[in-house]
């Protein structure tokens, strides 16, 4: 029989606020443990929450970047639970009215353009960490330090068709978050985690069948095959008339499978009831259209335009709008050297390789829009060649000089002088009799031997279209 | 002449401004008090003396400067579980029997800004849960006015430390009744303000919807000037609410009977209402007439749904506020235990005494799936219907006037294996803190035993100005 996979994914992502979302504690990584503490992260008797101003800022736009309908009154919620990383007992969280609801995202998968729904966008507070220590990992310690850094939990509908939808999926979502300066993205640190739903079911059927929670996968790329091995896993389940369990699974990024965490029956009761401490959020709608003014062009319509805009395949615009700093770059760019293809070519070739050989990012780039303009500029006018041009990026990449300063220092201006370069070519014409020779018989070939010839003799400086044209005149005359 | 203990906020303030005394003598004398009735009565939990004395000793180089306002220096109990930064708060539990805050309750740093002296934390019921102060681990309280009898609760030590002179007030806390009621049975007076209007952060939450701090004192003066005190919008409590504080002690002697409409509501005058209580409060009703007030009949019709509603709200809010009582950061952790799940049960089997278990079971039923809608979710709608009750009631009426608990101080040992029938004893103090208003318990007579009988009069939103003013034209008229 033929299924159809069905996927919805939760994502939590961590908020970039100075301070943590229900007191003012530091929302800083990596300071000593429990540094960043007060009575209300720590759960003293008698500390209450204050809510985070900033915290809902970006969940709105989160929600407005989402096409989400921002509820104007949104109601949080007391999740609870024992575990030691959870001071309070229960996580404060939104349950019944969360901030955001009802939203979309396009994504597009080999070419094709699809919209994934978006359930709801809540906000909620993140727990500690624990360490387990000493022989037998008998001592444990916990880490308050990150206990009450803001959250939001985006909650995609049962849209999702495919593991590479998926993927697509989450790639949109991140960049959208790292768009808004709301969330650094990054998910092998865990500020931007993943956890997924997945079911199959006959194809043609609109009946949903079991579904299976998938946790644990901490890239992008464990997502996909986590979804992979939980299709095939449920399938060969199915396909032997057995019948799916549904319960938690966490994947095990080692043996590449899924394993068993918990079922539906050791599931939590989480009685769930609104925080008494907290009033309703109530937000006006001027607020939202302040917030709405803040939020910049995103990364799937950039993509869009600068496909259309600037005539570039989708894989490269693909990787301009991956990050909006290199999407900036790439547009000032062009305006340097009016250039598309070429500031391109440069961008993804050059720099981004130098970068990444370097192990760097492109926000830590020192090289600027200008440099490569100019250098693509120099190449175009022809006072350098694409080759010598390698050699200039080369440098200007360590010494941040202009280009045009290299060429001149270094003395590399492209040789376009006829005169010059004819003495040049007559003189090797002269000491090759066996190749010209071999060339008046026909062996076309050999034309590349002289210019190799010309291009030693003029260290490279030589331009290759003058040169061309001169060995071909003067060779077949 | 009063003895010095014997005298209130405003007498000893007096005293002190005209230097007849210092703050330091007060405050030696009140801790000898403690010293010599606390084994008896149980009032105090924590005894801080050199705090107290160290306390008072810049207290009276502030007075000498001339540096004094009603409150300064004058020695106070605080109810334990209102956290005070270095001063153990245990809220009457073994869970907490060693908890040293590291912060100061919004309350306690707005008196320790006035100069108050701390003398100690108030005994109370676990966590506040209890009518009779018999459910605290470090023991009964019992009744200044009869030592075989409770002093009430759950505010039972704070209330019987102001009745038996072991300071000229204290704070306690009010969530189902539990100023009004231990105030009413040792004769002092309590007042529980409108929900907002007092910070809640410090107090260790029992029901956070329903739980507001307020003063038990001596009289209605003093009830004024401790309440100033303490008001007022805090930030770091969301659910209190930013209005100004008005001056309750200034507005409190304007003659307000005449004229004044008294809502005497039908459904609190019920069969059980013991005959003493229900006629003290009657003549002292007559005398309202007599002085020109109007008395009207009104009806809060849902109030026969009251304590079935805050048995459901206040122990759901409970479970999940007492789930931080794990013995991981704090507080009580049970010696010996096989893993994390054995240490949890047993430190929570081990720490909290019967009620708490009682009412934490209750509540996470109230809250689990399934049936949440039928307890938790009607609950609240109730609860809303008995706040329309006041709202309509307030339409009609200035205040409202009943008796605060149905009967005098019952024996030690009484009802403590019948939690239904300790449950009713709330069945006029509850409906308030469901609907947030305040409301003040008042002596007004005592009974053939010579038990004191607490009339409430209770009043709109924010109206503490108005309740303070009748009750303080009441207690000129009783007197």
């Amino acid at each position: 029989m033929e299924y159809e996979v069905v996927i919805g994914l939760e994502v939590h992502a961590q908020l970039l606020t100075d301070t943590k979302i229900f007191c003012g504690c530091s929302n800083k990584f990596g300071e000593t443990p429990n540094e960043n503490t007060c009575p209300v992260c720590t759960g003293q008797p008698g500390s209450l929450p204050v809510l985070n101003k900033k915290v809902v800022e970006f969940a709105i736009k989160a929600g407005l970047a989402t096409d989400c309908k921002i509820n104007k009154r949104s109601i949080f919620a007391r999740k609870n639970y024992f575990y030691p990383d959870l001071p309070k007992g229960y996580q404060i969280s939104q349950y019944e009215l969360p901030i955001c609801e009802h939203g979309k995202i396009k994504i597009n998968v080999n070419g094709k353009e699809k919209e994934i729904g978006i359930t709801r966008i809540h906000m909620e507070e993140d727990a500690g960490k624990l360490s387990h220590e000493g022989i037998d990992r008998n001592s444990s310690y916990v880490d308050f330090n990150r206990t009450g850094t803001p959250l939001i939990e985006i909650v995609s509908e049962p849209d999702i068709r495919s593991p590479e939808e998926a993927a697509e999926y989450l790639k949109q979502l991140r960049n959208t978050v790292v768009y808004l300066g709301i969330c650094d993205g990054n998910m092998e640190e865990g500020s931007f985690r993943c956890d997924a739903n997945i079911s199959l079911r006959p194809k043609g059927s609109d009946k949903f069948g079991t579904k299976t929670e998938l946790k644990n996968m901490n890239s992008f790329r464990n997502v996909q095959k986590a979804l992979e091995y939980e299709i095939k896993r449920q399938k060969e389940i199915l396909e032997e008339g057995g019948v799916i369990v549904q319960e938690t699974r966490l994947w095990n990024a080692d043996k590449g499978i899924t394993e068993s965490m918990r079922s539906k029956e050791e599931a939590h009761d989480y009685r769930y009831f609104p925080d008494p401490d907290l009033l309703p959020l109530i937000i006006d709608d001027s607020w939202i259209e302040e917030i709405k003014k803040s939020i910049p062009e995103l990364p799937y319509e950039k993509e869009k335009r600068f496909i259309q805009q600037y005539k570039i395949s989708r894989d490269d615009a693909d990787v301009l709008v991956s990050s909006k700093i290199l999407a900036q770059f790439f547009e000032d760019t062009v305006k340097y050297c009016n250039d598309p293809v070429a500031a391109n070519n440069w961008i993804r070739v050059e720099l981004l390789g130098s970068l990444n050989y370097e192990g760097k990012s492109i926000e830590e780039c020192k090289l600027t829009p200008e440099h490569i303009g100019e250098l693509i500029s120099l190449i175009k006018k022809g006072t350098i060649s694409g080759k010598i041009a390698k050699t200039v990026f080369r440098e200007m990449y360590e010494t941040l000089k202009k280009p045009e300063q290299i060429v001149k220092e270094k003395g590399l201006t492209q040789i376009s002088d006829e005169g010059e370069l004819k003495g040049i070519i007559e003189n090797i014409i002269k000491n090759s009799p066996a190749q010209v020779e071999q060339y008046k018989n026909g062996k076309t070939k050999v034309f590349g031997f002289f210019v190799g010839q010309v291009m030693k003799a003029t260290k490279g400086q030589a331009n290759p279209q003058v040169v061309n044209r001169l060995l071909k005149d003067m060779l077949d005359k | 002449m009063l003895n010095i203990y014997e005298k209130g906020i405003l007498e000893l303030h007096n005293l002190l401004k005209k230097k007849e005394i210092t703050s330091k003598e007060v405050t030696e004398i009140f801790l000898q008090r403690i010293d010599e009735l606390n084994k008896d009565i149980n009032a105090y939990i924590t005894i801080c003396a050199d705090i107290a004395m160290s306390q008072a000793e810049e207290a009276d180089k502030k007075i000498a400067k001339g540096d004094i306002n009603p409150l300064t220096g004058i020695p106070l109990g605080i109810k334990d579980l209102i956290t005070t930064k270095g001063i153990k708060t245990t809220c009457g539990s073994k869970m907490l029997y060693n908890y040293v805050p590291t912060y100061n309750a919004t309350v306690y740093e707005k008196l320790l800004n006035k100069s108050i002296v701390t003398l100690g934390k108030n005994n109370m019921d676990e966590f506040a849960m209890g009518s009779s102060n018999e459910t605290s681990y470090f023991g009964v309280v019992k009744n200044p006015n009869d030592l075989e009898r409770v002093p009430g609760g759950s505010s039972g030590g704070s209330a019987a430390a102001v009745a038996s002179n072991q300071c000229a007030a204290s704070l306690g806390s009010d969530t189902g009744g539990s100023i009004r009621q231990p105030a009413a049975f040792c004769g002092v007076v309590g007042l529980k303000p409108t929900y907002g209007r007092v910070s809640r952060y410090g107090l260790v939450a029992f029901a956070s919807s329903l739980d507001q701090i307020g003063p038990i004192t001596k009289n209605v003066e003093d009830c004024a000037v401790l309440l100033e005190a303490i008001s007022g919008y805090d930030p770091k409590d969301s659910t209190s609410i930013n209005r100004e504080v008005p001056n309750y002690f200034e507005n409190i002697k304007k003659d307000c009977l005449k004229g004044l409409k008294v809502g005497v509501p039908k459904e609190y005058f019920i069969e059980g209402i013991n005959p003493e209580v229900k006629s003290t409060v009657e003549t002292t009703l007559k005398e309202l007439e007599k002085n020109g007030s109007e008395i009207v009949e009104i009806s809060l019709p849902h109030t026969e749904y009251a304590v079935a509603v805050y048995y459901i709200i206040a122990p759901a809010e409970a479970s999940s506020n007492l789930a931080r009582f794990d013995g991981v950061k704090y507080g009580f952790r049970a010696s010996k235990f096989e893993d994390l799940l054995d240490m949890y049960k047993k430190t929570r089997a081990e720490g909290f005494g019967d009620e708490v278990k009682r009412r934490i079971m209750l509540g996470t039923y109230a809250l689990s799936s399934g049936y949440y809608d039928a307890y938790y979710l009607k609950a609240s709608k109730v609860r809303n219907l008995i706040k329309l009750d006041f709202v309509e009631a307030f339409k009609k009426v200035d205040v409202i006037v009943c008796p605060v608990t149905p009967t005098t101080a019952f024996k030690l040992g009484e009802k403590v294996d019948n939690p239904l029938e300790m449950y009713l004893n709330d069945i006029f103090t509850i409906p308030l803190n469901l609907a947030g208003n305040c409301g003040i318990s008042l002596p007004v007579g005592r009974d053939s035993s010579n038990l004191p009988i607490g009339m409430q009069i209770i009043g709109n939103f924010f109206e503490e100005d108005k309740i303070l003013n009748v009750a303080y034209n009441i207690e000129q008229l009783v007197n």
